[in-house]
């Protein structure tokens, strides 16, 4: 009821060239106009979407895997979020949660980011790992988290990755990990670097197994990342229009003076460039990993005629 | 003369002084003998004193050294016969990346190098030693061709990072990296790397993740260019001195932090003062690695390398409750 007196009226879509008529309480500090004062906007009712420009009912957008319900623009959800979207009600199983990171290389103001990264996403470190169904299907499940440094990989994500991996060959499971990294942690210097090959290592022992393991692509997935786990999958699936690449548009730009393309680095350039399987919307991850799941669940014989 | 550095500089001075003090000697025929020897030993004793005691960035200098030798100055001195063999059967041949097979103190061996150029016109053909996509697709043909025929790998890194382009984004550089990196751990057969100058991030790594990992003493290694890494901790590309001694890079560090095995020494002040000397180092200390890696079975041989990697990193075991008290 309160909901359709609120939503999508017209004062709430704004042209970019009205913005210079707005007196400052109109503009929020984001920069958002709203056309009513941040006052009487109670906070976290409304988001505006990045891309469409739409401002809409928070509670719509949570109730459609936080994504715009006027563009499709997927805006970027926690881990515990997406595990809460994805897995059978209760089915989680969390692995390694009490591995935590050490400065090893005391580095200059790392303490102050972890500690700083651990209140943003009230997680331990960059990435949640452990076992769930969906559907049903049991499998081994790993979901970088955003807010944590940007995801990135240093030594606890890496082990936590690789400890997955090898829990699922002894289980026998199928692994899924959504990547979201900025790529290797620069304040764990060589060791983060490692955590590549680490990953990687312990892929070739899944695959060595015979057992599948789906990467999913999320906005955004950059550098040693994309360079090592994130690309070696049976089959590789990303979100619509998530930013996808080995070096950063920003660095590209810096070092070979060159300005990418407009659309360069989303998943439908990587896909178009023979670099993903499968575009899926958020709203229909679910049901595309139970199938694909399904397909390769041990003595699965579709379409078996004797 | 050779380009000559900063801290170089007091070194060069007494060089200078020497030659004039002989100079002056011979024109007025007078015995300086005695002055000019105390003066060697001078510069002996100032080398040992700033060759020995080089800070992270002065490290960074010499391993960037124009002069400093690559693969290519290296390859006649360590192997007989090198054939070099090119191409990705997929894309293009690239030329930061050389392969091939050789005879290393008679064996048969494949060879994976990254090559920067000597100038401009070479580092523009070799792409500034910054591989694409083609060029590690290139090692991992390469590689398992040694693996089929049962053949050693060595393989050399030398490189500021993979290339960062359009064209390497579109034919897929992460994935030519990470299929690096699994290759690699699959090997039946002896995998040993040793960074010559540069090790520039994941560029690098795709052909570090052997059984051993040597490095030259002044040579890197490193998850991020220390002016990146100024460029992000302080937004000032100066400081990357700092950011030289913040990352733990350096051939020293590595082996304290358990990633590198061996070093090797370089000729005083830096392997391009003498290519003979550190080349002969390099041979001496690869083959006593691959006399010990040839007497392990295939399968302990993958079984130890995959040891190795996971053993790499450091982190707590239990959660630290001053740190996540608030968290539940």
């Amino acid at each position: 009821m309160f909901k359709d007196i609120f939503r999508k009226t017209k004062y709430v879509t704004i042209k970019s060239g009205q913005m210079q008529n707005r007196t400052p309480s109109e503009v929020s500090m984001q920069g958002e106009v709203v056309g009513i004062s941040k006052k009487e906007l109670p906070d976290g009712l409304w988001v505006k979407c990045p891309k469409c420009g739409e401002v809409l009912f928070n509670k719509d957008i949570e109730e459609n895997a936080r994504v715009c319900t006027t563009c499709e623009h997927h805006f970027r959800i926690s881990a515990n979020a997406r595990l809460a979207l994805l897995v059978d009600e209760n089915s989680f199983e969390e692995w390694d949660a009490e591995l935590t990171t050490l400065d090893s290389l005391e580095f200059p103001g790392y303490e102050e980011k972890l500690i700083e990264a651990q209140e943003k996403s009230g997680m331990t470190e960059g990435i949640l790992t452990g076992r769930a169904r969906i559907e049903d299907i049991p499998f081994v499940v790993a979901i970088n988290e955003a807010s944590f440094m940007m995801g990135s990989m240093g030594s606890v994500v890496g082990e936590k990755i690789a400890r997955a991996i090898e829990r699922a060959i002894e289980l026998r499971l199928p692994v899924v990990i959504f990547s979201t990294s900025g790529g290797a942690r620069m304040q764990e210097g060589i060791l983060s670097l490692y955590q590549m090959a680490k990953t990687s290592a312990a892929l070739g022992k899944l695959a060595e197994n015979r057992l599948l393991y789906i990467s999913v692509l999320t906005d955004p997935t950059f550098g040693g990342v994309t360079a090592s786990y994130a690309s070696l999958g049976d089959i590789m699936i990303s979100e619509p229009n998530a930013l996808i690449g080995f070096t950063g548009p920003r660095v590209i730009k810096q070092t070979m003076r060159q300005e990418l393309p407009k659309g360069a680095q989303t998943a439908e350039f990587n896909q178009e460039h023979g670099l993903i399987d499968l575009i899926v919307a958020r709203t229909q991850m679910r049901s595309v990993l139970a199938r694909l799941l399904r397909y390769h669940q041990e003595g699965a014989q579709y379409g078996a005629t004797v | 003369m050779a380009q000559l550095f900063e801290f170089e500089k007091p070194i060069a001075e007494l060089v200078v002084r020497i030659a004039e003090i002989q100079k002056f000697s011979a024109d007025k025929g007078i015995d300086l003998s005695q002055e000019v020897a105390t003066l060697e030993k001078k510069v002996a004793l100032l080398k040992k004193e700033i060759y020995g005691n080089l800070e992270p960035w002065q490290k960074v200098q010499i391993a960037r050294h124009s002069e400093r030798p690559n693969f290519y100055d290296y390859a006649p001195l360590l192997f007989e016969d090198f054939t070099e063999l090119k191409g990705d059967r997929l894309f293009a041949d690239d030329r930061s990346v050389a392969g091939g097979i050789a005879l290393f103190h008679g064996i048969v061996v494949t060879v994976i190098a990254q090559v920067k150029g000597k100038d401009t016109k070479e580092n523009i053909k070799r792409n500034f030693g910054m591989p694409h996509p083609e060029g590690y697709r290139k090692a991992v043909r390469l590689m398992d061709q040694a693996e089929k025929f049962g053949r050693p790998i060595l393989t050399f890194i030398d490189t500021p990072g993979a290339a960062c382009d359009l064209g390497a984004e579109e034919r897929g550089q992460g994935e030519a990296i990470a299929r690096c990196l699994l290759a690699m751990s699959g090997y039946h057969v002896p995998v040993i790397s040793t960074v010559i100058g540069e090790g520039g991030s994941g560029g690098a790594l795709a052909l570090g993740a052997g059984n051993v990992l040597l490095m030259l003493e002044n040579s890197f290694y490193s998850v991020i260019a220390p002016e990146s890494c100024a460029s992000i901790l302080w937004k000032d590309t100066t400081k990357a001195k700092e950011a030289a001694a913040a990352l733990k890079f350096t051939a020293q560090d590595l082996l304290r932090l358990g990633v590198a095995d061996e070093l090797v020494r370089e000729s005083q002040g830096g392997a391009h003062n003498n290519l003979n000397q550190t080349a002969d180092e390099l041979s001496q200390v690869i083959s006593k690695y691959l006399i010990r890696l040839r007497s392990e079975s295939p399968e302990v041989l993958r079984e130890k390398r995959y040891e190795k990697l996971r053993t790499i990193g450091f982190f707590h075991e239990t959660a630290d409750i001053n740190l996540t008290k608030d968290l539940t």
